[in-house]
């Protein structure tokens, strides 16, 4: 099996659905041309490849590159845009929350949008907030869109694949810091479904829910409390929209205690949803109250040990199931 | 070149048709509960939508905004599915879920509505960039008030429009006010279409009470959009007799100016024209006429008649899958 690190699992699943399908093309500012021209890099290469036609670098215009994806998938294209950093969404976000996701409902149905909107996302590179700044929260709170936070190459693959073909508006956020930790990729072509959470830890004394880059913060949790004969589930959620509920409902009702853990700040972020349905549906198997590991609410810092200090570690988290035990 | 009598009386129908079914809602308006929510007129700006529609091909497609009846009468939309979508009945062209503000209908091309000002331009480049990619020989019109080319919208979509040649036109009604303000109060330059040598695109200004002027511009920018020369800006000088919604006072507007402005009304004009050339008698008119009144009528006893739609049915529509 082929060792890919996020960005080279992102780009096959690109490579892939453009050659199946001549209605998908990129478009984003440094899509074709990249100032970074790295081959870790989801679209590197695919303009030598599919040429100047199906990839588009656009200006610096947030709102005309969400608008030319939520037009040309009126008119019966797929197109996959790139927000190049999550923040940046906010300049897209009229066209993405106030146009993709509520035209169909608007038409009755009649219009549809399957567009992919792919945004960089992630603290841990120094950049600051402007840069850095996890918005999961805001999308996945806006009914008609799908959210997608993959958290290994090759469930990256997977989902985007799928995320391309569906008929509905997916906002797909990779986290930066995945580009480059190398994973297994299956050969042979599959798709991932999107709305289906998957176990990659098996445990019967605590679940941990969580997605994207923190995936690996929970596996090193789980291994180091293993040592002391604590074994935690792991839930990767992989879509926030839409919910897996079952898998979660399932093993909290195994574990019976719930522990959600994710980078974006803590004040309305998923977390709570997650803690909620929980709650509300299986409140009965909760031995023990529910905890949240989330960034602390404040900006991303620069400074190294704040930066640090504020993307949730292993500590944090081993420190929160043992509150709970 | 000159305009034929059938596209002539093409404008004139769609323009009196508009007219007849925005003068049965402001009655209909009038009548506490029988419309939801705002109702937003383009009574006295009908040369635009009719005079741009008229020279478009049915497969050219529309994004329209909040006021949108003129614009999607003329390119075809059924009265009865409007009136009852403006109802907010089951019927309606988008099932009740859009009401007056954001009517879609893309059995004729019309496939969004963007009620955010300034939304409509950037939706209209991705349309205009899907018709190139599969060299379709059709185009894409947006309209937009004088409002939105203060939006970063507007500057964002004439660049990317401009630079990658797509066939879009962008059609600005300016019709003097945005909210309650004129003109003068939110933009220095004296015309809108004065920014296209910005973007390095073709820029017309139009008598927008002048149907015939519209259409002969938007058959100009037509051509350019198909034959690969990229995008137009059109603005089409304009007022707006009515207020931002049937509940606005207009207090801000003077009275004088606009009983200056109705003098000026698109629909006599037409009219006369078509009088003087012999192209249709007074009789004709009034059947004309008659007959627009009675599809008027008719849709609204449609929407009167229609049921509401099931509850259940606001759940769904959300997502395809």
């Amino acid at each position: 099996m082929q060792q890919l690190g996020m960005g080279q699992a992102v780009n096959q699943a690109l490579r892939e659905e453009m050659a199946r399908n001549p209605d998908v093309f990129i478009a984003g500012e440094g899509v074709g041309v990249s100032i970074h021209d790295n081959p870790m890099l989801p679209t590197a290469g695919l303009l030598r490849e599919f040429g100047p036609g199906r990839v588009k670098d656009t200006p610096v215009s947030e709102a005309a590159i969400a608008g030319l994806a939520v037009g040309a998938a009126v008119a019966g294209l797929r197109p996959v845009v790139e927000i190049m950093f999550n923040p940046f969404f906010t300049l897209a976000s009229d066209m993405i929350v106030n146009h993709a996701a509520k035209l169909r409902y608007l038409s009755g149905g009649k219009s549809t949008f399957p567009l992919v909107v792919r945004i960089k996302s992630g603290a841990g590179f120094g950049a600051g907030c402007q840069h850095s700044h996890n918005l999961e929260a805001w999308v996945a709170h806006c009914p008609g869109l799908k959210v997608v936070m993959p958290s290994t190459p090759a469930d990256a693959k997977g989902l985007l694949k799928s995320a391309i073909r569906d008929d509905d508006p997916v906002i797909f956020i990779e986290d930066m810091m995945l580009y480059f930790a190398p994973g297994p990729v299956p050969d042979e072509e599959y798709l991932i479904p999107m709305g289906k959470a998957d176990i990659k830890r098996k445990g019967q004394d605590a679940t941990i829910v969580t997605w994207s880059k923190m995936l690996g913060v929970a596996m090193k949790a789980a291994d180091r409390l293993a040592e002391e004969g604590v074994q935690v589930e792991v839930v990767d959620l992989r879509t926030l929209v839409p919910l897996d509920k079952e898998t979660v409902l399932s093993s909290v009702r195994k574990t019976g205690r719930l522990v959600v853990l994710h980078e974006a700040t803590r004040t309305g972020g998923f977390a709570g949803e997650i803690c909620a349905v929980v709650t509300e549906e299986a409140f009965s198997s909760l031995k023990a109250p529910f905890r949240r590991v989330t960034g602390p609410d404040i900006p991303v810092p620069v400074s190294p040990p704040l930066e640090r200090f504020y993307i949730p570690d292993e500590e944090k988290l081993i420190e929160a199931v043992r509150e709970i035990l | 070149m000159q305009v034929s009598k059938e596209k002539k009386l093409e404008m004139l129908r769609s323009m009196l048709l508009s007219r007849r079914f925005e003068e049965s809602l402001v009655e209909l308006c009038k009548i506490q509960g029988k419309i939801p929510g705002m109702m937003i007129l383009c009574t006295g700006q009908e040369a635009v939508g009719s005079g741009v529609c008229s020279a478009l091909n049915p497969e050219d497609v529309i994004i329209s905004n909040h006021r949108s009846h003129n614009h999607l009468l003329a390119k075809g939309a059924d009265p009865k599915a409007l009136m009852a979508e403006i109802y907010g009945k089951k019927t309606g062209c988008n099932k009740g879920k859009s009401g007056t503000l954001h009517l879609a209908v893309p059995e004729i091309n019309a496939p969004c509505t963007s009620t955010v000002v300034g939304g409509g331009l950037p939706i209209s480049v991705g349309v205009a960039f899907a018709q190139k990619y599969k060299n379709e020989k059709s185009v894409t019109v947006c309209l937009f008030g004088d409002g939105a080319a203060d939006e970063g919208s507007f500057h964002e979509a004439l660049n990317l429009a401009s630079l990658w040649d797509l066939p879009v036109i962008f059609v600005c009604e300016n019709n003097l006010y945005a909210g309650a303000q004129r003109y003068e109060e939110h933009t220095k330059v004296k015309n809108i279409a004065d920014r296209a040598v910005g973007y390095a695109i073709a820029g017309e200004i139009v008598d927008g009470n002048d149907a015939v002027a519209v259409f002969e511009a938007t058959r100009r920018a037509r051509e350019r959009a198909v034959s690969g020369q990229g995008p137009t800006l059109i603005e089409c000088k304009t007022y707006r007799c009515r207020g931002h919604g049937e509940a606005d006072p207009q207090h801000y507007q003077p009275k004088d100016e606009i009983a200056e402005w109705t003098e000026k009304c698109p629909i006599p004009r037409l009219r006369g024209e078509l009088l003087s050339e012999g192209w249709i008698t007074d009789k004709e008119l009034q059947e004309l006429e008659k007959e627009i009144e009675k599809m008027v009528a008719d849709a609204v006893r449609f929407a009167e008649e229609s049921p509401w739609p099931d509850l259940e049915e606001a759940l769904e529509d959300v997502y395809v899958s």
